[in-house]
């Protein structure tokens, strides 16, 4: 008999459509606005903690929906925005700040049967939610200035221990010189260096010159840090910001994406984010006076740098350390309850460190603060420009020799220990980061957009609705089931990606979908109906309409899903979520369209005695 | 059965307007590429790159108001103007060379709310020139890869002959649909280009449904001219044609009026592209298949497997 659907299709619609229908129910319960807290180093998230801000909120006020602790933060479920922002703030004073972040959140609401099988509702883009996009560019220019500058102190500190002697050590963009008086020193060099320093390419020069240059391999190796560092320094600057789902990622070779849901303060995320700094460890220069340095007779190795409170300093230009030895420095106090900064170095600054302090007991030490700012104008190359700000932070006096832990102290008061402590984290950048593109959209823009968006779907949906009812009756109803399960089927299935985030755009692919996944079942209802005009049977009619249809109907969705997977993989932001929606849509709709309605269709007329169709 | 749009008894000679509908589409192309070459498209801020500031104010905003108060701050080269509805304003600041190119977003906030006006900060976007550049630079290599692959596909799946006529098709709605926004100076962003490649989506969808079934009627039908055939095959999916195109139309109108004034470009590109579309199906694809010669011995060989033939029938 004709039309029977074999048992399994049965099975496997029903399951496919059961999983994506179950998937796609956490949106219907909506999200709750929240507080989110969690710990940073040193702190624990606990009961204790989770009760006493329970009985903070209670004092104030503040009605809460619910608190809940679980996977080592908490969360504080509230009413609506306007309390979020109070309840956060009243958090945020009562915490130590160093300890706890404390962000604001959206959270969903999901029943916990639908959390424990994993079901999420679909992430929202920052168009839909509210919030900042940036996208920063690392200066390689001089992340591969700074990798030269070591080469050039390390070429002359080995070459001098060698007793190999030079008569100077140029450093130029992309390479450096070594200088020889004679031809055998230069021999003698030449298979030193090169056996020493296996990622350079080292090559001899007219006029007793050997260029060092670094191989390619080694570039990529200093650009690749210098991306993932600047990515590290800025989550943990995130953390300041109190953001609940940042998001940072290394975009191409030398750009970082960093995106911030929900956040209200613009202005102080991009102040934070644009600090770029580095640090340097340099001694006084005590023999020579400041002042005649100022009147342009500085000594050869020493200048002139200002302290943050305007006095002068005579500085030697030799660095002692430089900031990225620094692994981790923390503000505290010492046992007279003076503020200090204690500070960790990795182990070849450790090293250096020791050395450098034991020639220098009792004598004064700087430490400069160096930050790019962008000067807006850009080299030949495109690249932005870079001007170097530096500023004393500190002057102290050497006490005894030190090792890779030590402290800073002579320090006025808490906060500026604290903020010492963070520019001397932060201080290890090896190159700058400017942001070349934002998007902020604000939240009541957000809000609006979905309900847009929304509106636009079901105008949308309805109109497709009451025409598929019209124009085939009876197979218009099977359209439309095919239609709203299609629907189902892409939230259930966004939902389930964990990439796949909801933009505006990707609204409209939604909205354009709708109009679209009708296209396979009017293929084939137009078929159906030219079978019956040819004078087959009903049941033939359905049976060949649904055949005779099907290659047409992949051949025109594979060509449009090849579009979306182009758009998908050149496009950023919104664009990729309108490419996400569009090829999810293509997906479910050959399913809905063919597969189920096919199934519909022949549970109701298939195996039977069928003299007319209502189609 | 139901009503249907068009009833047709006979074939219609779709094909005798081949040639008025080539120049007529011949006229549009040149239309689009002269406007394009003169009027060029007005970029929008993802490709030009500048500062865009969109605030909200509680009445009506006084565009005459703000543009005096951006003057008095110094930014003449603001363009202040509304945006969807009359509380919206959105100010646009070409790209400059300043020190903090990034923060004009927060002193224009600042200088509007200087005087106490309540402004809700709605959407500030800042696009530096280089990333202007790359981004034209990736959406016309998205759209030469889009057709490139779609030429490759449709090559292998059918024939040559019918790639190309597919592929011009495309150029056809693409330089149309471009030309359009050239002509009427409509801003052309980032979401109007991912409506411009949906469109080449659309357009091939519609254009293979009709290739598809000329190459079938070219197997059952033995005696007749190709012109025949492919009259033959467009009245058989006119009514196809009609009705996908009707319920596209549906929902991106839902889309233009409600969707709200982000969405209108990508809205009003796809609309546009969807009806162009519909006609290049027609007449572009088939009509370049015909002049280069497609003829029955072409489609022969190539033997197609039907699937989804799990059932006898009785």
């Amino acid at each position: 008999m004709l039309n029977k659907t074999p048992f399994w299709k049965y099975i496997l619609v029903i399951f496919v459509v059961a999983i994506t229908a179950l998937y796609a129910m956490p949106n219907i319960y909506g999200e709750d606005h929240a507080i989110q807290i969690s710990a940073s180093n040193n702190a624990f998230v606990s009961e204790e903690l989770k009760t006493s801000i329970e009985v903070a909120l209670k004092d104030e006020g503040i009605a809460i929906k619910r608190i809940e602790l679980e996977n080592e933060r908490i969360l504080v479920r509230l009413l609506d925005s306007d309390t979020q922002l109070v309840a956060r703030e009243l958090i945020d004073s009562k915490l130590d700040n160093d300890d706890y972040v404390v962000a604001m959140n959206l959270a969903p609401d999901t029943p916990d049967w639908l959390d424990a099988l994993g079901a999420s509702p679909m992430k929202l883009g920052l168009d839909l939610r509210g919030g900042v996009h940036f996208l920063m560019e690392v200066d390689m220019n001089s992340a591969t200035t700074k990798a030269y500058e070591d080469v050039v102190g390390d070429f002359k500190l080995q070459l001098r221990e060698e007793r190999i002697f030079y008569r100077t050590v140029i450093q130029n963009p992309d390479s450096v010189d070594v200088v020889f008086r004679d031809g055998e020193m230069l021999e003698k060099a030449q298979f030193y260096l090169r056996n020493q320093f296996r990622d350079l390419s080292i090559t001899e020069r007219d006029d007793l010159t050997l260029r060092a240059a670094f191989l390619e391999v080694r570039l990529a190796e200093i650009r690749d840090a210098a991306v993932s560092q600047n990515v590290t320094i800025i989550r943990s600057r995130i953390n300041q910001l109190g953001v609940a789902e940042p998001l940072v990622q290394k975009q191409g070779q030398e750009r970082i994406v960093v995106q911030l849901p929900g956040i209200q303060d613009t202005a102080k995320a991009k102040e934070i984010l644009n600090a770029t700094a580095t640090l340097e460890f340099r001694m006084l220069d005590e023999k020579s006076d400041v002042r005649d340095a100022l009147r342009g007779r500085a000594p050869a190795g020493s200048e002139v740098i200002y302290h943050k409170n305007g006095q002068p300093y005579l500085l030697k230009k030799q660095v002692m350390l430089t900031g990225s030895h620094i692994i981790d420095a923390n503000s505290g106090v010492d046992q007279y309850g003076v503020p200090n900064v204690s500070i960790d170095l990795d182990s070849k600054g450790g090293a250096k460190w020791s050395q450098a302090t034991k020639e220098n007991i009792k004598k004064p030490m700087a430490t400069v603060f160096i930050e790019y700012k962008t000067t807006g104008e850009r080299d030949i190359d495109g690249k932005l420009v870079f001007e170097k700000k530096e500023d004393i932070i500190s002057v102290a006096t050497i006490q005894a020799q030190l090792g890779s832990s030590f402290q800073i102290s002579g320090l006025d008061s808490p906060t500026e220990a604290r903020e010492l402590a963070l520019l001397l984290r932060a201080g290890a950048l090896i190159a700058p980061i400017q942001i070349v593109e934002e998007r902020t959209v604000g939240p009541s823009l957000g809000k609006e957009n979905i309900q847009l968006g929304m509106t636009a779907i079901i105008w949308g949906l309805a109109a497709v609705l009451v025409f598929m009812l019209i124009y085939y009756r009876a197979f218009g109803v099977i359209a439309n089931i095919a239609l709203l399960l299609n629907l189902v089927m892409i939230v259930g299935i966004m939902s389930m990606i964990p990439g796949a985030t909801l933009t505006l755009p990707g609204m409209a692919g939604i909205v354009l979908t709708v109009g679209m996944a009708v296209d396979a079942n009017v293929l084939i209802f137009e078929r159906i109906r030219e079978e019956l005009r040819d004078g087959r049977s009903p049941q033939q009619a359905i049976h060949f309409g649904y055949d005779n249809a099907f290659s047409t109907i992949l051949d025109a969705n594979i060509t449009t899903f090849i579009a979306g997977l182009i758009l998908f993989a050149v496009g950023t932001g919104p664009i990729k979520g309108f490419s996400i929606t569009l090829m999810i849509g293509i997906a479910t709709s050959m399913f809905t369209a063919i597969v189920v309605s096919r199934v519909l269709v022949n549970s109701i007329w298939g195996g039977k005695r069928v003299t007319k169709l209502a189609i | 059965m139901g009503f249907q749009l068009l009833k047709l008894k006979e074939t219609v000679d779709f094909m005798k307007w081949r040639f008025p509908a080539m120049i007529f589409s011949t006229v549009l192309i040149i239309g689009s590429i002269v406007s394009l070459g003169v009027n060029q498209l007005n970029w929008g801020l993802d490709f030009t790159g500048g500062t865009l500031i969109e605030v909200g104010y509680e009445q009506s905003a006084d565009l005459e108001a703000v543009r005096t108060i951006m003057l008095d701050a110094g930014y003449t080269d603001a363009m202040v103007q509304n945006f969807g509805s009359s509380q919206d304003v959105l100010i646009r600041l070409a790209p400059r060379e300043g020190v903090k190119a990034v923060e004009i977003g927060d002193q224009v906030l600042a200088t509007l709310r200087a005087d106490g006006t309540k402004v809700d900060m709605r959407r500030i976007e800042f696009v530096g020139p280089n990333v202007g550049d790359e981004l034209t630079e990736q959406g016309g290599l998205a759209m030469l890869a889009a057709l490139i692959c779609i030429l490759i596909y449709v090559a292998m799946r059918f024939e040559y002959r019918f790639a190309l006529g597919s592929v011009a098709a495309l150029g056809h709605d693409v330089i149309l649909t471009l030309g359009l926004f050239s002509v009427l100076q409509l801003e052309f962003d980032l979401t109007v280009l991912a409506a411009v490649l949906a469109v080449i989506g659309y357009s091939l969808n519609d254009t293979i449904v009709v290739s598809d079934r000329i190459r079938e009627n070219f197997r059952k039908i033995r005696k007749a001219e190709p012109v025949e055939i492919i009259n033959i095959s467009l009245t058989q999916t006119l009514n196809r044609t009609i009705i996908t195109s009707l319920t596209t139309v549906l929902v991106l109108t839902a889309l233009f009026y409600k969707g709200g004034a982000l969405i209108h470009g990508f809205a009003t590109a796809l609309l546009f592209g969807v009806i162009v579309g519909t006609y290049s199906s027609v007449y572009i694809a088939s009509a370049v298949g015909l002049a280069l010669g497609i003829s029955r011995d072409d489609l022969i060989p190539t033997e197609i497997i039907k699937e989804g033939e799990d059932q006898d029938p009785v």
